[in-house]
This record gives C-alpha cells, structure tokens and sequence, in this order.
C-alpha cells in the first residue's frame, strides 16, 4: 500500500514535469491521448472477465471489457487522425485541395 | 515468476506512456508519441493475455472485438467539429470502466476467488467507484450540452444545493458502511455490496447535479476536470488490484487533466470553485440581438468592403472562436488566408486557450482545413502584434476580445486575459447580431470607431469576402 502511494506521487510530479510543457496547440490530442491511456484499466478488465470462475465477476469485467477497450482503441486511433493533420507542413495553395500531404517528421 | 515477469511488463508499458507523453511536447514528434504509447498499451494486453490464465477466452475475444469495433468507428466517423463530445464520451467510458472493475474486485471476494480483504481495500474500491461513477455520469450530461439534446444554459432549481450537499452525505454514508464492514467481508457480505450499489447511486447523480448548472462556454474546464478524474479513477482501480501500470498511467492522465483545468481557469480568470458552482452565462446569443445603445453608433460593413480592406493590407490577424466550430467556417478561413497570403501578405491566427469549447479546440479545426500550427498564435505571441496589423477579422468569437475585460474594472469578465484585436488599425467582427457573448457582458468593441460588424454567418460572410478578393485578383 505504502509502496504504491509513492509511486502515486512520484508520477505525479513526473506527469506534471512532461505535461506542463505541452504546447496550447496539442491540447486536444493531449486528451484525447491521455484519455486512451487511461484505458489501461482494460488490464483489470481482463482479469475479471476471463480469469475468474465467478459469475457475476465475469460479467461486470466483461462490460468493463468493452468500454475500455472502446476507449483505447478509439482513443489512439482518433489521436493519430489528429496529429497526422498537426504533422503536415504548410501545403502550398495549388497543393491544397488534394490535401493528403501527409506529416514528414524533421 | 510469472508475477515477476508481468511486474516488468508493465513497468516497460509504464515507460512506453511516459516516453509517448514527453513527444508530445512538440506537433512533429506528437504523432510517433501517440503510437509509443499504444504499443505501451498493446505490450500491458498481451501479456496479461499470454501471461495469465484465461478460463473464458470467447467472452474475453468478444469484449475486445466488440469494443474495438465501436472504438473504430467511432474514431473513424467523428467530425472534427464534434472533437469535445467524443472527448467527453471517452471520459466517460474511461470512468465507467474504472468503476466496473472496482465491481467486478467485489464480486471476486465474495466468490471466494480472491481473498486477502481488508480496510484498506474497501476505501480503495469505494475510491474508485466513486470517482468513476461520478466521471461517468458528470461526462454523459457534458456530451449532451456539447452536442445539444441538454441545453447549453446552466440548469438550476431551487433546492440543487441542498441536494447536491445530500447526496455528498448520502456518498459518504455508503463509504462509511463500506470502510466499516471491511472486518467481517467477506463472511457477511450483505452490507458490503449494499454500500458499493448505495455508492455508485449517489455518485451517478452527483456527476449530474455538479455538471447540469454549468453554463456551455464553461465547458473547457469541465471537460479538462473529467479527464483528470477518469485518469484519477484508473489510479484508484490500480490500489484496488495492487497494479503499478494502473497507478502510473492514471496519475499521468490525472495530471494531464488537472494542469488543462488550471490553464483553462486561468484563461478566465476565474477559479475553479467558480465555475463549478456554475450559473455562468449561457450558450450565447439566440441571434437576434439587443438594439444598439443610445449614443453608440455601429459601423456595418459588407463582404466586398472587407475583401478591399484585406487585400490592401500588409499584415491581417483572423481571431476564431466558437462561432467558427458552429459555422464549420475553417476551411473558407483558410481559401481567404491563402488567397491572401498569395499576395504576399501577412496572415496570422490568434488563438485565444479558451476559444471554443475545449483547450485546443481552434487548432484542431484549423489543423484539419491543412493551416500550419506555425501560423497559430497564442495569446502572449500575438498581443504585441496588433498595434502593428492592418486588419483585424473576428470570426466567431466575442468575449475573448471584449475590452472590458481589460479596461472596465466593474465588469463581471474584468481580469480575464483577452486578445487586444481593438488595437489593431481596423477590427472587422464577422457575428451573426449584437448580441453578448456567453457571458452577457455588453461588448464595447462592437461601437468602437475602428470596427466595423459583418452581420453574417461565419461561413457564408467569410466565403463571400474570399470571392470578392479573388474577382480583385481577376479585374
């Protein structure tokens, strides 16, 4: 207990560390981003869901199951569609309508 | 060992978010960031999957088919105009999951299956229902205010207080039975399971109670404040299974959130405690507008005369705001900037944090109409700009702009940082009517000697002043 309080805080002064110097234009997928990994309690999911012969645990984990999964995968994906506008550069104006100039990391 | 060996796996999925989170500090490295934190993700599912025992593997392949597929298209399908509501949905879901898991630990005890119980685990299961039950609940009527089917005007009646401060204690009673029954659990567990459902029935109501008073422009704050607390509920899940990759990621999420509500607070000057008792202004106008006041003279414009303006211009700043999303305008915003910027002149964005309906709200909009986000400004960058700009052009956004809340120290928005667009040569406001704007503060703006309105919708007026530009071009 003592042992997971610590990791408690010490994350949170890391989270508060990384993210402070997120720039106002990632915001949103800042969010959308955090919230996926959020989904990590899919993890506990799993183990009520499949791993345990009672019933009503079983079920309970299996709706847990669902949403979180929802959430990770919708979570990334929809984070990725976002960055990957983020990611292009300028595209000149004749370049625009076809638009799919997609990110090219420096 | 086999507990060992899955420790450092999720100590490596650990990392992995850290190492995702820390790219996103930059818009060319926030995209491998993302995919870092998902393989983090995949790496903690398969080694729970492969690592432990799985008794039911149909219901666990259904669960993960079934909610990636709505995962899938929901991410897929949405509209980047509709970005807060399905931020606001996964937070939700992100709370409900926590909660559920919590549930599902309770039931393990009771059967049996896992044994160990104690004080502590009861207030760490009573923790994380809590806080998911209210994120849950608190997220679904943020949804419904996004996307309209709950109006956006805070809700009040007469009592909400009273109530609210009962089921607090109603909450706190069902924690208290919890906590208390924690020694003969899981023996008797009668009172135990009645608590944590007493628990979760308080909790869903309070999520509503404490969001429905919320007027709509709060909402950045509201939505960054669920985030925190479905990140929060994720950790109070990882006390309950005693699991550090749970622990580390919803602190993170948790303090990812929390920094977005202060930022968003302090945008408005207003503090937190503030806008959760909530009452704050409405939806904004409902079009129509109040008559100009006596001794103030109002200067329209047309598309045509701010097509002239902006194309004899050096340097035009285009401040967006909510009015922008509504309209879908961002894609004409963008042809006009690029006509403009054909002809050599300077075009800027001036981004407002709480422009919009959640923090970063413009620059996603305006990112998906293929602007680059180095022509995104925040309001520190852009302020000293304007006394040097030829034209200002307000789409859609109205208090942020509002003098008063620089000039006027009575003003109920006095404090709240804004954009100076007003000391810029010539304001053009492209609004539907006179209107206030959320807050029902009058805007001085709208008189003043170098403004001059565009009654329009967004979209409309800003499509027409880029056809009139590109006939100038042609003439």
């Amino acid at each position: 207990m003592l042992d997971n309080l610590i990791i408690f805080v010490l994350a949170a002064f890391v989270g508060t560390e990384i993210l402070t110097k997120v720039p106002q234009t990632l915001h949103t997928p800042l969010m959308s981003g955090a919230n996926a990994i959020s989904g990590i309690t899919v993890v506990g999911a799993l183990v009520a869901a499949g791993m345990t012969p009672d019933p009503w645990s079983t079920w309970i984990g299996f709706g847990a199951l669902v949403v979180a999964t929802i959430n990770v995968v919708g979570g990334f994906l929809v984070t990725d569609r976002m960055l990957k506008m983020f990611g292009k550069k300028k595209a000149s104006p004749a370049s625009v309508g076809a638009g799919q100039t997609n990110g090219t990391p420096e | 060992m086999k507990t060992a060996i899955i420790d450092l796996t999720y100590l490596a999925s650990a990392m992995l978010f850290i190492f995702g989170l820390k790219r996103m500090q930059s818009p060319v490295t926030a995209r491998s960031g993302n995919a870092l934190a998902a393989s983090g993700m995949l790496v903690a599912v398969v080694a729970t999957l492969f690592i432990q025992e799985i008794l039911s593997w149909p219901m666990i392949l259904a669960g993960l088919a079934l909610g990636g597929l709505i995962g899938v298209v929901l991410a897929r399908t949405v509209e980047m105009t509709a970005m807060p509501e399905l931020v606001a949905v996964f937070n939700g879901f992100g709370g409900l999951a926590s909660a559920l898991v919590s549930g599902a630990e309770l039931a393990r005890y009771t059967s049996g299956d896992a044994v160990g119980f104690g004080v502590v685990s009861a207030v760490t299961i009573a923790l994380s229902v809590l806080i998911g039950t209210v994120t849950f609940s608190g997220s679904v009527v943020a949804n419904g205010k996004l996307s309209g089917w709950i109006t956006g005007n805070p809700i009040s009646f007469p009592g909400l207080r009273v109530l609210t401060g009962l089921l607090l204690l109603g909450a706190g009673g069902a924690f208290g039975v919890m906590v208390a029954n924690a020694p003969v659990f899981p023996e008797a567990p009668g009172l135990m399971i009645q608590g944590a459902v007493g628990l979760a029935g308080a909790a869903l109501l309070l999520g509503i109670l404490l969001v429905v008073p919320i007027g709509g422009a709060d909402m950045p704050v509201v939505v960054s404040l669920l985030n925190s607390y479905s990140g929060l509920a994720a950790a109070a899940t990882g006390f309950v299974l005693d699991n550090t990759a749970l622990i580390v990621s919803g602190t993170l999420v948790g303090a990812a959130g929390m920094i977005l509500t202060v930022l968003m607070c302090d945008a408005m000057n207003r503090s937190l405690a503030n806008v959760m008792l909530g009452g704050f202004g409405g939806d904004g106008g409902d079009g129509t507008g109040p008559d100009v006041p006596e001794g103030k003279t109002v200067n329209e414009t047309s598309p045509d005369d701010t097509a002239i303006l902006a194309r004899y211009a050096d340097k035009v700043v285009i401040a967006p705001g909510y009015g922008l999303a509504v309209a879908q305008a961002q894609h004409e915003v963008r042809e006009l900037a690029d006509l403009l910027e054909a002809q050599g002149i300077d075009v800027r964005y001036a981004i407002h944090p709480v422009a919009g309906r959640m923090p970063g709200h413009m620059n996603v909009l305006l990112a998906e109409a293929n602007v680059s986000y180095e022509k995104l400004y925040e309001l520190e960058d852009i302020n000293p700009e304007f006394s040097s700009t030829d034209l200002a052009i307000v789409v859609g956004a109205n208090d942020v702009v509002n003098p008063a809340a620089r000039d006027d120290e009575g003003s109920p928005i006095y404090g709240m940082p804004i954009l100076n667009v007003d000391e810029a040569e010539t304001v053009v406001m492209i609004k539907r009517s006179l209107s206030p704007g959320y807050s029902g503060v009058p805007n001085d703006l709208f008189y003043a000697n170098n403004t001059k309105m565009l009654f329009s919708d967004a979209k409309e007026a800003v499509a027409q002043i880029a056809d009139a530009v590109k006939e100038m071009e042609e003439a």
